[in-house]
């Protein structure tokens, strides 16, 4: 297993800065993915951990031992860095077969043919391809072609994974069950694995740890949960989660040792925070509490569309100027344009400063854990 | 002292960054490239531009003022404006001028006609009607000029008559026979094919939903072709209308053949005249003449293309839309389609092989049959001794350089495109890359005719190591390899868009060097790129004629070349019967790549 640190690295591509002085630990033996939208520079520190990019500030080690160092010339040729890499494109050679797509690194380091062919049986009988080994890769589908990527990833049995986006490609049925593999293959092989995705929810259900980038810096470093229940910016809890969180502008006052968001048409009050002032509220749809009958406490609502889709139903519910995303998992039969009643938990509802967009009020913290 | 070590360890790594940044392969490459090219295509071109300001050894005869080598303007003024610029300038120029637009503008109504046919409507046997088509543009331009003479010449010319005159009495006016007529015709039947093919590339690849959508809306068919198909397809109609162009301006063989018994000269002829009088500087203004016109022609296309060059990429994926129904007008437009086959591709070809089994050049009879230009033994009596061709050492001497020098030079064209294409894609964004990408482009602005005098010149003697190349094959080969630079860095940088970087950084990942990555990887991945560009560069060495009239020799003598010479000295028969030799060897050659997979002409002709 192996330990993956990045100091102070920044790579410019003429006038843009696709890394912006970047620090990262990547543990051993942890699964870490570098969540963003695209353009946010998390490809290219992929690149550069792989040695296809060089660093234009800060250095990258791999187990103490510097592979890239702007500021001391050092530079460690990528098959000299022990990883194995899964490309978005997958890259697979279309005028090799599969069982030679897979070879090929084995063969460039000059094994024994023996040992080749076993090595590569061996893996193309794990991921389910062993009978496709004298195919070529566009004779293919794309599920299959993810899978002679992964071998080809595999064969020399790298302690590193780097992988860049590899399900984008596939569609949305093989693309779940390909992610339950992916994190079996990281625990049997005990790899270390960095992982670049635009996925929140491949994110969230794939890492130890998610790196969330925004505009060439990490926003937060953290466990999936936290990522999600503690977003550490605006623009985390804004990307992480589906539907949207609902963020909603208000001014937060002290009472008598509480705080209250005061909106414009209603009042969330009870939270914990210690803030005033402007702020931004957000609330995850799925902790929005619906009732169809008026309740204490509750704000009335009409509901502006109903999106049912079996297992959950979202709804976009309005009052006055105010229009709220949630989400109820309980079988719910609602028309639209119709009243509806709405209560909000303070435990559930995270404060963040409205100039810096950074959380002051965290409501409920998981359990510290990672 | 420790200021000192202090550098010294800043030094060691900006030093060590700095051999990482130059031991790139696309560096490394781009660097030696560049070298060459500097060597092979730059220096020829400052060669040139010397040449014309300095007084040559020549002038003394013209001149009493003559100081060899020192600076001088005198070329310039004689070729601009003294009493000879008429002759040697400014009519040629026009004549140029006036040719070049007629063909061009009649290739290109031709070529977009028949690919709108081909490509658009419900015409019979289209497919097979593509591949007809190709043809003329894959014979020497001048054989339809050769055919021409065949059929049309007259007797106040050169003796002999044309079979148009013995078969009705009818005597062809010279504008006919010689001159701005048959030269655009003739260039515009060989050129067409450059309009055919871009435009039925355009058009196959454009989304019919984008016609559709304008029906939908209610558009009227000829709204929809005019305001949609048109503006989509302008493009590749522009870059025809250049290609072809910029090719018409330097066109050598046809002007000769057809403009010289009349003294109708174009800036090409003239130039080859100046050359031949050993008027080098004089002729090299000449080509300055054609460079510049040549540069404001591509300047005009990149300034047009670039606004509207971004919709080129909007075309689809091809989707096979309704053709058009011709109705009634269908068996009309297929006969005249077929006609026009008839007549620009198997016609010429069957004068051409019609007179070469005629004894005496004016009789078309029967009576006068004979085999003696193809199997005949030497008869003092015909042709002045020149034996059948089968018989003729210089046939099979001309037959082995061209197809040596045609595969030898395919070969290597297509190997340096690969690489150029490398140092150019890989380096994409660099100074250097930039500057290989340029370097390369150059030699297209070269008229060949003046870029073969420039290389008379520069390796008449030897230069460092290199030995004295005059009269040698491998004077043949460099110029040939050199003048298609700009089609093989095309067709290379286009080729290694296609593989990626990806293909290449998954080699690189599982520790392949670089020269195994380019022979494992990148070079299978080109290889159809390769073939298409092998076979266009071999068909349009085996037919070059004015890169390297200057400089054969009686030993290294092409083909096309020898046919020139045949035809020069008014041996009809002889130069027609090589003629073709020369076509059935290309034919030949084009059906057997077309055997391998991934073959396809339009796809070298990157434009």
């Amino acid at each position: 297993m192996h330990r993956i640190e990045l100091r102070n690295v920044t790579k410019r591509f003429g006038s843009v800065t696709a890394v912006d002085h970047v620090d990262l630990v990547i543990e051993k033996g942890d699964f870490l993915t570098l969540l963003g939208p695209s353009g946010c520079g998390k490809t290219t520190i992929l690149r550069m951990i792989a040695g296809l990019e060089d660093p234009d500030e800060g250095e990258i080690l791999i187990d103490d031992r510097v592979v890239s160092s702007h500021e001391k010339g050092i530079f460690v040729a990528p098959a000299d860095r022990g990883f194995g890499l899964v490309f978005q494109s997958y890259a697979l050679w279309p005028h090799m077969t599969v069982f030679q797509n897979a070879a090929f690194g084995l063969k460039i380091a000059k094994r024994p043919k023996e040992e080749i062919r076993r090595r590569v049986g061996a893996i193309l009988a794990d991921l389910q391809i062993a009978d496709m080994a004298d195919r070529y890769p566009q004779e293919m589908s794309g599920g299959q072609q993810q899978r002679v990527a992964l071998a080809r990833m595999l064969a020399p049995q790298p302690g590193i994974f780097l992988l860049d986006e590899p399900l984008s490609n596939l569609d949305a049925r093989l693309r779940v069950d390909m992610r339950s593999e992916l994190k079996r293959l990281h625990r049997t092989a005990g790899a270390t694995a960095l992982y670049v995705t635009h996925d929140q929810t491949e994110a969230l259900t794939m890492s130890t740890h998610i790196a969330v980038m925004r505009a060439g810096r990490l926003e937060q470093v953290d466990a999936p949960m936290r990522v999600y229940r503690c977003p550490a910016t605006l623009f985390v809890t804004d990307f992480v989660g589906s539907p949207k969180t609902n963020l909603l502008d208000a001014t937060a006052v002290q009472e008598g040792g509480a705080t209250n968001a005061v909106l414009e048409s209603l009042t969330i009050g009870g939270l914990a925070a210690q803030v005033s002032g402007p702020v931004v509220v957000a609330v995850r749809p799925e902790d929005v509490r619906l009732s169809l009958q008026p309740e204490p406490g509750a704000y009335e609502f009409m509901t502006y569309s109903v999106l049912p889709s079996g297992s959950e139903t979202i709804l976009n519910v309005q009052r006055g100027n105010l229009l709220l995303t949630v989400k109820d998992t309980r079988d719910l039969e609602i028309e639209m344009d119709r009243p509806i009643w709405v209560t909000f938990d303070p435990r559930r509802v995270n404060l963040y400063d409205k100039a810096t967009g950074k959380l002051v009020g965290a409501a409920a913290r998981p359990t510290e854990s990672s | 002292m420790k200021q000192s070590t202090r550098v010294a360890a800043t030094l060691a790594p900006a030093a060590r960054r700095l051999r990482r940044r130059l031991t790139r392969p696309h560096v490394i490459l781009g660097v030696v490239l560049a070298a060459i090219m500097l060597y092979l295509v730059v220096a020829p071109l400052g060669v040139m531009i010397q040449t014309t300001i300095t007084w040559q050894p020549q002038d003394a005869r013209l001149t009493a003022d003559a100081e060899p080598g020192k600076l001088t303007f005198f070329h310039y003024l004689r070729v601009f404006s003294s009493e000879l610029s008429r002759s040697m300038l400014w009519t040629p120029l026009k004549n140029t001028l006036l040719t070049a637009t007629g063909a061009s503008v009649l290739a290109l109504a031709l070529g977009i006609l028949l690919a709108w046919l081909v490509v658009r409507t419900d015409l019979p046997g289209r497919r097979y009607l593509s591949s007809v088509l190709t043809i003329p543009y894959m014979l020497p331009s001048w054989t339809i000029a050769l055919a021409w003479i065949v059929l049309f010449k007259n007797e106040r010319m050169g003796g002999a008559i044309g079979f148009l005159q013995s078969a009705t009495g009818l005597i062809p006016p010279n504008w006919l026979s010689y001159g701005p007529v048959p030269i655009v015709i003739c260039e515009a039947i060989h050129y067409f094919a450059f309009a055919f093919l871009l435009v039925s590339g355009a058009l196959s690849t454009l989304d019919a939903r984008l016609e559709e959508s304008g029906e939908v809306l209610g558009a009227r068919r000829w709204q929809v072709l005019s305001r949609i198909t048109v503006p989509l397809i302008l493009p590749s109609i522009l870059s025809a209308f250049i290609l072809t162009f910029s090719r018409a301006l330097g066109s050598f063989g046809t002007p000769a053949f057809l403009g010289n018994p009349i003294r109708y000269y174009v800036l090409s002829t003239t130039l080859y005249n100046n050359i031949q009088s050993r008027l080098q500087a004089d002729g090299f203004v000449l080509s300055m003449v054609l460079i510049v016109i040549s540069i404001v022609t591509i300047y005009i296309n990149q300034r047009a293309l670039g606004i509207r060059k971004s919709f080129v990429t909007i075309a689809g994926k091809g989707f096979t839309s309704t053709p058009v129904r011709l109705g009634r007008l269908k068996g009309l437009v297929l006969a005249l389609v077929w006609l026009f086959v008839a007549v620009a591709v198997v016609a010429p070809l069957l004068f051409l092989v019609y007179q070469t089994f005629m004894l005496h050049p004016n009789n078309y009879s029967l009576s006068n049959f004979t085999l003696h230009f193809w199997t005949g033994e030497s008869n003092i009596r015909i042709a002045d001794g020149i034996e059948g061709i089968f018989r003729n050492p210089e046939l099979w001497n001309a037959t082995r350089n061209s197809v040596l020098l045609a595969v030898s030079t395919a070969t290597i064209t297509a190997l340096v495109g690969i690489l150029l294409g490398y140092a150019v894609v890989r380096g994409r964004g660099t100074f250097l890359s930039k500057v290989v990408e340029q370097m390369a482009f150059l030699p297209y602005l070269i008229p060949s005719i003046a870029f073969g005098a420039i290389y008379l010149g520069m390796f008449a003697k030897p230069i460092g190591p290199i030995p004295s190349l005059y009269g040698t094959f491998w004077l043949l080969l460099l110029v040939s390899v050199v003048k298609n630079f700009p089609y093989s860095s095309r067709s290379g940088t286009a080729a290694m868009m296609q593989v990626g970087g990806e293909l290449e950084e998954a080699a690189l990942v599982a520790g392949a060097r670089w020269l195994s990555r380019f022979r494992q990887v990148i070079l299978p991945l080109c290889r159809s790129g390769l073939v298409s560009g092998f076979l266009l560069t071999f068909i349009t060495t085996m037919r070059e004629l004015s890169l390297i009239i200057l400089l054969v020799t009686p030993v290294t003598r092409t083909l096309p070349t020898l046919t020139f010479r045949y035809a020069e000295q008014g041996y009809h028969q002889p130069g027609d019967a090589i003629t073709v030799v020369l076509v059935v060897i290309i034919l030949v050659a084009e059906w057997l790549v077309r055997r391998l997979p991934g073959a396809e002409i339009g796809k070298g002709l990157g434009a």
